[in-house]
């Protein structure tokens, strides 16, 4: 039951991606490039992305028990300080979605989407997951005590 | 602003906002999807298998969409070289797992429980990304 309840909701937030028109690149940037409002070809859709998620799950956050649904505990971040790997990892995150346009969900989308384009989304993807293996790797040096939880 | 397209963005954002829901309410975990690029990249820990399953669903919902209503696929549209491909792939990669989240797991997930790390987060990586799309498009 968790492993279906947990492709049901990648599922519906692929399509979410699709719907929305996330998946396509060229959307993002154009609602990055705020230089787009003087010349017309501003794109706000990302924001009424947020605009229709975020009361989504701000009231699941009220309605959520004492424990999952499918047993165990919840495994929430706790918010805690501002530091350092935070600013610069989310400066670097933004670099590079700026780059391409793909953050991390879309591009996974892209993989099964971009028939035409596919060699340069594996190419980014294969990247991407290089990196992620490289903070996996190199996360001792920035983490010092602190205790990583789950990662978000 | 002639491609904005405010009610396909607002029903994609309901789902999904009832897809990170479902994810928290059923299997007690963020939705985000950084997050789970690492868990795959770990088979051994805990959190592999639900990270997986998310994953595979996320393509089998986005090639759905496709087939039932290919109204809805825009096209992939990718520009940039192969090096800024990479750069651009090992920069999200890399710095989306320093920072512990990306657009879903700070932005989606992190907004609504206003996270004050999440805050930050978001409002540093909008800001680096529109000052990057600048450069790229209206200085080099």
């Amino acid at each position: 039951m968790p492993f279906l309840l947990a492709l049901l909701a990648g599922v519906v937030f692929g399509a979410g991606l699709v719907v929305s028109g996330m998946s396509n690149p060229k959307k993002v940037l154009d609602f990055l490039d705020l230089a787009g409002m003087r010349s017309g070809t501003w794109d706000p859709s990302l924001l009424m992305v947020f605009v229709g998620a975020l009361p989504v799950m701000f009231i699941a956050y009220r309605l959520k028990g004492a424990a999952p649904l499918t047993g165990g505990t919840f495994e929430i971040p706790a918010d805690g300080a501002i530091d350092r790997p935070l600013v610069a990892g989310s400066a670097m995150f933004g670099i590079g979605w700026g780059l391409v346009g793909f953050c991390p969900g879309p591009a996974v989308v892209a993989l099964a989407l971009a028939a035409s384009n596919l060699s340069a989304v594996v190419v980014f993807v294969a990247a991407m997951l290089t990196g992620v293996w490289l903070a996996i790797v190199l996360r001792g040096s920035w983490s010092g005590s602190k205790t990583v939880t789950v990662p978000v | 602003m002639q491609n904005f397209t405010p009610v396909a963005g607002l029903v994609g954002g309901i789902l999904i906002g009832l897809a990170s829901a479902l994810y928290l309410l059923a299997n007690g975990r963020i939705a985000g999807i950084s997050g789970m690029l690492e868990s795959i990249l770990r088979p051994t820990r805990p959190g592999f298998g639900l990270a997986a399953t998310f994953l595979i669903g996320l393509m089998l919902g986005g090639l759905a969409t496709a087939w039932f209503a290919p109204g809805q696929l825009q096209p992939t549209l990718i520009r940039g070289s192969m090096a800024t491909l990479i750069g651009a792939g090992l920069l999200v990669g890399f710095g989306t797992r320093m920072a512990n989240g990306c657009t879903s797991g700070h932005g989606v997930c992190g907004l609504p429980r206003l996270s004050r790390r999440s805050i930050a987060a978001t409002g540093i990586f909008m800001a680096t990304a529109m000052a990057t799309v600048f450069v790229m498009r209206h200085v080099l």
